[in-house]
C-alpha cells in the first residue's frame, strides 16, 4: 500500500485486518472451499458494517469514503483479503454500486445501492461470454427495445459470485449501441449455472438470459454513454483486483523470506546463500513495482484522471504477470512442501493466477493499452 | 538529502508558471527531430560540454539552477516537488543534460554532504554556474565491484598527498575540471578503514587521460594515469583514512542517478538507456508494422516499462524519505533501471527485425548499436549483481557474502593480476 496512508486510513485497515484475521483465518478458507461455499451471507454483511462498500459509490449516491479517494480506500480492504486470499463478493459489488451511483438514475437504484453498501444484497458485475476471451466492449448479448425498457438475451459466463449474486450489471448489444442494464437474479429467463472455478472461494457460474424483460428503471446507461461507463468499471475492476493481488503477493513473500531465514542446509540458512538472495532481490524489486503501479492506477481510477485507462492497462499488464512470477518462485524455494494441499501457499497462487487471467490477461491488456496508445 | 528549508518557500505551482515563462523568453527551443534526453541522444559528443556549460549559465543567470542545492552554495533551496515541476517544463528546450550525471547528481550531493565549508564554497556555486564539471574517480582496472579494493596509491608528503595509480571508467574525464578520486592511504589497516577520498584537479602535469571506445561507437569513457601527483592535503574529503564514508555516500547518490531518482538532475531527467516509446511507435508505424498484434504488445509492454519506472521511483523516493523504507532501497530503482534497459533493448531489436543489422538510415540502426551495448544498464553505476546483494542484505537483511580480505590488513590481501 502507499508510504502516505493517513492515520483514518491505517486505523481502517487494523479494523479490517483484525476482523478477516479472526473472522477468516485461512483454515476458515478451506472450510468453506471444502463444502463448496463461497462465502456466508452473514459474514459479509458482518464486514460490510466495517464499510467496505461504502467507498467507492460517490457520496452523491449516499457513498462515504475515508480519504476523499473512496476507490483508494476500498483498495485497502481488497489488499487486506489478498493477505488472507479471503472470500466475499468485493469487486463485484462495489463496481455495481460505483456504477448504479453515477447512472444518470441514479435515484431509481437508492435502494439497490443501500443494500449492497449495507451487504444485503450482493451484485456482479457480467464482462464475459462464452467462447470468447475479454471484450467488455463487444458483447454478443442482445437487447431488443421493449417499452420503456429491453429484452435480454444471451448468455455470459465466469461471471464472479454468479450463484450468489441477486444482481447482475449486463453489457449488451441495443439497436443504437451498447447498454448496461441492472437485472434481478431472480427474472423470469434468466439461469444461473455454477462453473468449475480454480480459486478455492471464489466462485463463478454461468448466466443464460432467455428473452429477460428489464424495466426502463433497469437501464443503468444508455446507449450514448456505455462505452465511456464499461471503460470506467475497467479502471474499478483492474485497480480493486491488482490490490488484491498485491496483498497475496506481499503476504507470500514475508512468509517466504521467514522461510529463508529459518530453513537450514549444508549447516547454513536459505538466506546465506547468493544464488537464493539474488533471487529475492528480483522479487522484491517486482514487489515493489507491482505496489507502485497497482497504487498508481487506483489513485488514477479514484480521481479519474485523463490516464487514468492507461495506467489501469500498464497496472494490470505488469501485476498479472509479475505477481505469478514471484509467488511461483516462492513454491521453487520452498521446495516440495510449496506444491503440497497442505501449505498455505497454492492458496495464494490460486487467488493470484485467477487475478492475472480475469478481466483481461497481461496480453489482453497490453493490446488494450496499444491501442489507448493508437500505435 | 541535505536541504534548507525555509518557511517562505515558493509555492510549486507559482514557481512552474514562473519557470514556463522563462523558459519561453530565454532558453533555446529543440528543434523538430532534435533529441529531448541523454537517452534519445544515445552518445555523447565532444562539442556538448563547452554548449553544456553555457546552457547551465544561462540557466544561473535566469534563477533557475541547482534547484535542491541550499541557497548558501548558489542553489535555490528549494524542493524536489520544484525540480519535478522544473523538468516538466523544460521538456522541448534544450538543457545541459551532460552536467546531471556525475556532476549534480552524484558529486555534488557528495560534496555537500561531505565536503569541508571551504569545499562546499569552493566547488558547489562554481559548479551550479556551469563553471565546473565533476567526475568520479572510483573504478580501477583491477575491478569494479570491490570498490572498497582501491589500489590506487596516495602517500602523505607533508602538507602533500603524492598520488600514483589508475582509475577507469570514469564518464566525461576528459571534459572535466575536478574529480572525486577514492585512495590507499593507509595499507596496514582493513581494507575498508584504509582509504581516502580527495578532490583532484583533473588536468593537472601528471594525469594522463586515455579515452576507452565503446562497443556503441562512443567514447565518453576514459581511464587516467597519475604520477607522483600531489595533492594539498586540504583537498581531502572527510577523514583521512575515513573516503569510505565518503564513497558510501557516493554510491548512495550514484544509486539514486541511475535508478533516476535524484532531486538534483535538471532537465530531461534520467540517464536511461533504450529508446523512448514515441520513437518506437514511429518506428512501428514507418515500418508499416502497426497492424501486427505481437509488435502492438511488445511497444505496450515497452511503454507500460517507462511508466512503471517513474511510479516505482516515486514510491521507493517517497519510500526512503519516510524511512519506511531503508536509505539502501534506491538499489531497487537501480536493478529496475538495469533489467528494464535489458528488456528494452530487446524489444527494439524484436521490432526492427533485420532494419536493425541493415537499413537506409541511422535511427533503424541505432536499435541494433543500442542492443550490442544493451548490458551497459547493467554495469554503469554498479553492476545488478551488486544491487542484488545490496537488495538482499541491507533491505531485506541477509546475511552477507563471505569476503576474504574481512578485518585483514590490506598489505596481507591477496592480490591477482
Amino acid at each position: 500500500m502507499d508510504f502516505d496512508l493517513t492515520a483514518d486510513q491505517k486505523l481502517f485497515r487494523a479494523t479490517t485486518r483484525e476482523f478477516l484475521e479472526k473472522e477468516m483465518p485461512l483454515t476458515r478458507v478451506r472450510e468453506l472451499g471444502a463444502s463448496g461455499v463461497g462465502f456466508e451471507p452473514d459474514w459479509w454483511r458482518r464486514g460490510s458494517e466495517l464499510g467496505w462498500n461504502a467507498m467507492t459509490v460517490g457520496p452523491a449516491a449516499g457513498g462515504d469514503s475515508i480519504s476523499g479517494e473512496g476507490l483508494v480506500d476500498t483498495c485497502i480492504v481488497a489488499e487486506e483479503m489478498g493477505r488472507l486470499t479471503s472470500p466475499g463478493p468485493l469487486l463485484g459489488v462495489n463496481l455495481v454500486a460505483a456504477a448504479l451511483g453515477e447512472a444518470a438514475n441514479a435515484a431509481d437504484h437508492a435502494e439497490v445501492i443501500a443494500a449492497l453498501v449495507a451487504g444485503e444484497a450482493v451484485a456482479s458485475w457480467a464482462s464475459y461470454e462464452p467462447g470468447r476471451g475479454w471484450a467488455p466492449l463487444t458483447p454478443g448479448t442482445r437487447a431488443v427495445p421493449d417499452g420503456e425498457g429491453y429484452l435480454l438475451t444471451g448468455v455470459k459466463d465466469r461471471v464472479e459470485a454468479g450463484d450468489q449474486a441477486d444482481y447482475f450489471l449486463v453489457t449488451a448489444t441495443a439497436p443504437d449501441g451498447l447498454v448496461q442494464l441492472l437485472v434481478p437474479a431472480g427474472a423470469p429467463g434468466l439461469t444461473v449455472t455454477p462453473e468449475q472455478s480454480l480459486d478455492l472461494v471464489r466462485r463463478y457460474a454461468r448466466v443464460e438470459l432467455d428473452g429477460v424483460s428489464v424495466a426502463g428503471t433497469g437501464v443503468v446507461v444508455p446507449a450514448d454513454s456505455a462505452q465511456a461507463a464499461v471503460n470506467r468499471q475497467i479502471q474499478i475492476a483492474v485497480a480493486l483486483q491488482c490490490a488484491e493481488t498485491v496483498g497475496a503477493v506481499q503476504r507470500v513473500f514475508e512468509f517466504t523470506v521467514q522461510w529463508a531465514f529459518d530453513r537450514y542446509s549444508f549447516g547454513r540458512p536459505l538466506a546465506s546463500y547468493q544464488a537464493l538472495k539474488h533471487r529475492f532481490a528480483d522479487s522484491k524489486l517486482w514487489l515493489e513495482a507491482c505496489l507502485a503501479t497497482a497504487g498508481a492506477a487506483a489513485h488514477a481510477a479514484s480521481q479519474q484522471a485523463a490516464d487514468a485507462d492507461e495506467l489501469a492497462s500498464v497496472a494490470k499488464s505488469y501485476v498479472g504477470q509479475r505477481a505469478t512470477d514471484i509467488i511461483q518462485d516462492c513454491v521453487q524455494l520452498h521446495g516440495g512442501i510449496g506444491v503440497t494441499w497442505e501449505h498455505d501457499i497454492h492458496l495464494y497462487l490460486r487467488r493470484a493466477t485467477v487475478n492475472r487471467v480475469m478481466f483481461g490477461t497481461p496480453a489482453e491488456h497490453r493490446r488494450r493499452l496499444a491501442d489507448i496508445l493508437g500505435v | 538529502m541535505t536541504q534548507s528549508v525555509t518557511a517562505d518557500l515558493e509555492d510549486v505551482e507559482s514557481f512552474r508558471l514562473r519557470a514556463r515563462a522563462w523558459l519561453a523568453a530565454n532558453m533555446p527551443r529543440l528543434v523538430p527531430g532534435q533529441a529531448n534526453s541523454l537517452e534519445e541522444i544515445g552518445r555523447i559528443n565532444d562539442a556538448m560540454w563547452p554548449r553544456a556549460r553555457e546552457l547551465q549559465r544561462l540557466l544561473y543567470d535566469g534563477g533557475f539552477a541547482g534547484i535542491c542545492y541550499p541557497r548558501e552554495y548558489g542553489g535555490l533551496g528549494l524542493t524536489p516537488a520544484h525540480q519535478r515541476a522544473f523538468n516538466a517544463e523544460c521538456a522541448g528546450y534544450e538543457m545541459p543534460l551532460v552536467l546531471n550525471t556525475p556532476t549534480f547528481s552524484i558529486c555534488g550531493p557528495t560534496i555537500l554532504d561531505m565536503g569541508s565549508e571551504e569545499q562546499k564554497r569552493q566547488h558547489l556555486p562554481a559548479v551550479i554556474r556551469g563553471e565546473e564539471i565533476l567526475v568520479q574517480f572510483l573504478s580501477e582496472p583491477r575491478g569494479g565491484s570491490d570498490l572498497a579494493g582501491v589500489t590506487t596509491r596516495a602517500t602523505r608528503d607533508g602538507d602533500v598527498f603524492i598520488l600514483n595509480g589508475s582509475k577507469i571508467w570514469s564518464s566525461g574525464a576528459y571534459a572535466a575540471d575536478w574529480a572525486l578520486c577514492l585512495t590507499r592511504t593507509d595499507w596496514d589497516a582493513p581494507k575498508h578503514r584504509g582509504m581516502t577520498m580527495f578532490l583532484v584537479k583533473v588536468h593537472q602535469p601528471g594525469v594522463q587521460i586515455r579515452r576507452i571506445r565503446q562497443v556503441g561507437g562512443g567514447d565518453e569513457f576514459c581511464q587516467e594515469f597519475f604520477d607522483d601527483v600531489p595533492i594539498p592535503a586540504s583537498d581531502v574529503v572527510g577523514e583521512v583514512n575515513g573516503g569510505w564514508a565518503v564513497a558510501s555516500r557516493q554510491l548512495f547518490h550514484e544509486r539514486n542517478a541511475v535508478g533516476g531518482g535524484s532531486p538534483y538532475t535538471s532537465g530531461g531527467g534520467q540517464r536511461r538507456r533504450g529508446p523512448g516509446t514515441s520513437s518506437l511507435i514511429d518506428m512501428v508505424r514507418a515500418t508499416g508494422q502497426s497492424g501486427d498484434v505481437r509488435v502492438r504488445e511488445l511497444v505496450a509492454e515497452a511503454h507500460a516499462i517507462g511508466r512503471i519506472q517513474q511510479q516505482l521511483i516515486a514510491r521507493v523516493t517517497a519510500g526512503m524519505l519516510s524511512q519506511q523504507l531503508p536509505p539502501p532501497s534506491a538499489a531497487i530503482m537501480r536493478l529496475f533501471s538495469g533489467e528494464s534497459a535489458t528488456r528494452l533493448a530487446e524489444i527494439g531489436v524484436e521490432i526492427m527485425g533485420s532494419h536493425a543489422a541493415a537499413a537506409d538510415d541511422a535511427a533503424s540502426v541505432g536499435y541494433g548499436v543500442s542492443f550490442l551495448a544493451r548490458q551497459a544498464g547493467s554495469l554503469g553505476g554498479g553492476s545488478t549483481e551488486m544491487a542484488r546483494n545490496i537488495i538482499s542484505e541491507r533491505v531485506l537483511g541477509m546475511p552477507r557474502e563471505y569476503a576474504a580480505d574481512r578485518d585483514v590488513p590490506f598489505s596481507q590481501v591477496r592480490q591477482g593480476r
